[in-house]
C-alpha cells in the first residue's frame, strides 16, 4: 500500500506540470529522491525496560521540489518520523537516505521549522536570522544584510531589532521560518509550524510559505494534524495510522492547480471531494486513536 | 496608587519607625532614658554620627577596603562558578564523581573557615576575599550548571539542525542560557560576597567596615555600631542599585514580567 503510495504520490508530482525540477541536473540527481525513508521503524525504551515502536515499516519518499503533508491522529508519530529524517532520532529498523546517500548524524541539508518555539530568547530577530549563516562561514556584516533581507521577505523588516518575546506567535514563526529559508536548505521540515497559531494567522503564515516555497521550490515535508491545512498546501498527502507501530495507510496526490490561496481553495469542489475521501481514510484512525487511549 | 503617593508611604514607615525609636529612649516609657540609651542610643544621636564618619575622609578608606574585598570576592567567586559550572554541566562523569564533595563543600557554614583563612591568608584583604569566593562560588556553581544543564532542547535542536558545532553551541547556545541563570542569581552572589568581606573583616581586620563596627562594639558604643550598619545598608543599596542597572543592561532580551529563573 505504501510502496503503492509513493508511486502514485511521483506521478501526482508530475502531473501538475511542474517541469523545473526535471531541467538541469545529472541524471542521478534527478531521479534522486531530496529524502527517502526505506522500512523505517522508530522506537523508544520506556522506564522498566519496556519498548514503546512509534512507528513501523514505514516507506516515504519527497521529490526535490515536492510538498509533502503527513496527516495523522494524534500519537501517531508524525514528529518521531520527521525527527527521524531530520537526523535527530535513529531509526531502530531501516534506512535514511538524503539525495540516494544514507544519512548519518544530523541531515544538513535541511532546513528544520519546529512546533515550539526554537527561536534563541537572548538574540534579537535580526541574529536570529543571522546567525543561522554563521556555520557556513559567511562574514558578519554580509550575514547580517541578508538577515534584513529575510526578514524583509516574511514582512518584519520593522520588527529587526526586536527579541522573541515581544513578538507575536506569527511573527516568532516568521522569524523562525527566514531563519530556517537563509540557509537555503534542498529540504525543509516542518512539524506542525502554525499548530500554535489562531486560524487566520494560520491561513496567512500558510500562504506566506506557499508564496516562499513557490520562487525556490525544495522538498517539503510537513507533518500536521489539520487535515485542510494539509491539503491546501500539499501535493500529496500522506495519511499514517493510529500508533502505537503507526503505518502509512494512505497516500493522495493533490492535483489543485498553483499558485493558490489557502483561504479561497477550500472553497474549490475538487478540494471537497478530497477532503472527504481522505477523511474517510483517517477518521478511522483518529477514532482508534481517542479509543486506545484518553486523549 | 501612584509613584508619588507610593514614596509618601514608604517614607512614612521610615519616619514612624524613627519617631517610635525616639519616643522609647528619649522619654522615660521603659525606663530611665539614660540606661535604655545604652542599648539602643536614640536615632538623632545615630543621625548626627552617621553625618559625622561620612563627613569624616577616613570612612572612606574603610569603604575602599570593603568594596576591593567585595569586588573580588565577587568577581573570583563568579569565574571559578562559570568555569566549574560549565565543566560539570558538560561532563556527567565528572559532575557524577564529585557531586558528594560538592555537597559537602555547601553545606560547611563558611564562617568557621573565616580563622583558617585568617591563618593562611594573613588579616589583610585577602583572607576576606577567600571568605567571600566560597560564598559566591557555589551560588553561581550551581546556577551555571543548572543553566546549561536546562537549555532548553528545541532551542539546542534547532541550532543543531541550523549547523551549529560544539563552539557555536557552546557560544550562541550554552553560554547565553547560562549567562541568564547566573544573572537571576547575581543580586544574591554580590550581597554573599559583601557578608563575607564583613564577617571576615569582624572577624579580624585592621580595617574595612566590619572592623569599623567591630572597634564601636568592642568599647560598647552602641551608636558607633547603630551608624556603621546605616552606613553599611546605604552601601548595599548603592551596590545593589549598580548590580541592577548591569542587570537590566544584559538582560534586555528577557520579559519584563518574569524574574526568570532562580
Amino acid at each position: 500500500m505504501s510502496q503503492q503510495g509513493f508511486a502514485e504520490g511521483r506521478k501526482g508530482g508530475r502531473k501538475d506540470g511542474r517541469g523545473v525540477r526535471l531541467v538541469g541536473g545529472t541524471a542521478v540527481a534527478r531521479d534522486a529522491t531530496a529524502v527517502r525513508l526505506d522500512g523505517v521503524a522508530i522506537a523508544f525504551s520506556l522506564k522498566g525496560g519496556e519498548r514503546y515502536v512509534a512507528v513501523e515499516g514505514i516507506d516515504l519518499g519527497v521529490m526535490p521540489g515536492e510538498f509533502v503533508a503527513v496527516v495523522g491522529p494524534t500519537g501517531s508519530g508524525k514528529s518521531t518520523l520527521l525527527n527521524a529524517a531530520a537526523g535527530l532520532l535513529k531509526p531502530a529498523a531501516g534506512q535514511v537516505a538524503v539525495f540516494d546517500a544514507a544519512l548519518t548524524g544530523l541531515n544538513g541539508r535541511a532546513g528544520y521549522l519546529f512546533q515550539a518555539d526554537a527561536l534563541m530568547p537572548w538574540k534579537t530577530a535580526l541574529d536570529n536570522v543571522a546567525v543561522a549563516l554563521e556555520p557556513q562561514g559567511v562574514p558578519r556584516r554580509e550575514a547580517l544584510s541578508r538577515a534584513r533581507d529575510w526578514l524583509a521577505r516574511v514582512g518584519l523588516s520593522a520588527f529587526v531589532d526586536r527579541y522573541p518575546h515581544m513578538l507575536s506567535g506569527g511573527q516568532r514563526k516568521r522569524v523562525a521560518l527566514a531563519q530556517m529559508l537563509i540557509r537555503d536548505p534542498e529540504i525543509l521540515l516542518m512539524d506542525e509550524p502554525f499548530g500554535p497559531l489562531d486560524a487566520q494567522t494560520r491561513q496567512i503564515m500558510g500562504n506566506l510559505l506557499l508564496e516562499l516555497w513557490a520562487a525556490n521550490r525544495k522538498a517539503v515535508m510537513f507533518v500536521t494534524h489539520d487535515l485542510e491545512e494539509a491539503i491546501a498546501l500539499a501535493d500529496r498527502v500522506i495519511v499514517l495510522s493510529a500508533g502505537p507501530a503507526a503505518r502509512i495507510v494512505g497516500a493522495y496526490p493533490v492535483p489543485l492547480p498553483r499558485p493558490r490561496d489557502i483561504s479561497e481553495i477550500r472553497l474549490e469542489p475538487l478540494f471537497h471531494a478530497l477532503y472527504k475521501e481522505i477523511w474517510a481514510c483517517l477518521r478511522v484512525e483518529v477514532s482508534r486513536a481517542y479509543a486506545s487511549g484518553p486523549a | 496608587m501612584n509613584r508619588l503617593g507610593l514614596l509618601a508611604l514608604q517614607i512614612l514607615v521610615g519616619l514612624a519607625g524613627f519617631a517610635v525609636w525616639h519616643v522609647l529612649t528619649v522619654y522615660p516609657v521603659l525606663g530611665a532614658p539614660k540606661q535604655i540609651q545604652f542599648f539602643f542610643s536614640t536615632p538623632v544621636a545615630v543621625l548626627a554620627r552617621t553625618w559625622a564618619e561620612m563627613t569624616n575622609p577616613e570612612i572612606w578608606g574603610h569603604l575602599w577596603i570593603t568594596l576591593q574585598e567585595t569586588v573580588l570576592a565577587f568577581v573570583t567567586g563568579a569565574a571559578g562558578g562559570i568555569a566549574f559550572g560549565f565543566l560539570f554541566a558538560r561532563n556527567a562523569l565528572l559532575a557524577a564523581v564529585f557531586d558528594p564533595y560538592i555537597k559537602a563543600a555547601n553545606a560547611l557554614p563558611r564562617v568557621v573557615l573565616a580563622p583558617i583563612f585568617a591563618l593562611w591568608f594573613g588579616l589583610g584583604i585577602w583572607s576576606k576575599v577567600a571568605l567571600g569566593f566560597t560564598l559566591v562560588f557555589f551560588i553561581v556553581f550551581f546556577n551555571v550548571y543548572q543553566g546549561v544543564r536546562e537549555v532548553s532542547p528545541v532551542v539546542l535542536n534547532n541550532a543543531r539542525m541550523l549547523g551549529m558545532n560544539e563552539r557555536g553551541l557552546l557560544r550562541h547556545v550554552y553560554w547565553p542560557s547560562a549567562l541568564t541563570w547566573m544573572f537571576s542569581s547575581l543580586h544574591t552572589a554580590v550581597g554573599f560576597a559583601l557578608v563575607g568581606a564583613v564577617v571576615g573583616e569582624y572577624l579580624g581586620s585592621s580595617a574595612g567596615l566590619g572592623y569599623k563596627i567591630h572597634e564601636a562594639e568592642s568599647v560598647f558604643d552602641v551608636t558607633g555600631v547603630f551608624a556603621g550598619m546605616l552606613i553599611l545598608t546605604v552601601f548595599v543599596i548603592v551596590i545593589d542599585t549598580v548590580v541592577t542597572l548591569i542587570e537590566n543592561r544584559l538582560l534586555v532580551w528577557r520579559p519584563q514580567a518574569s524574574g526568570g529563573p532562580g
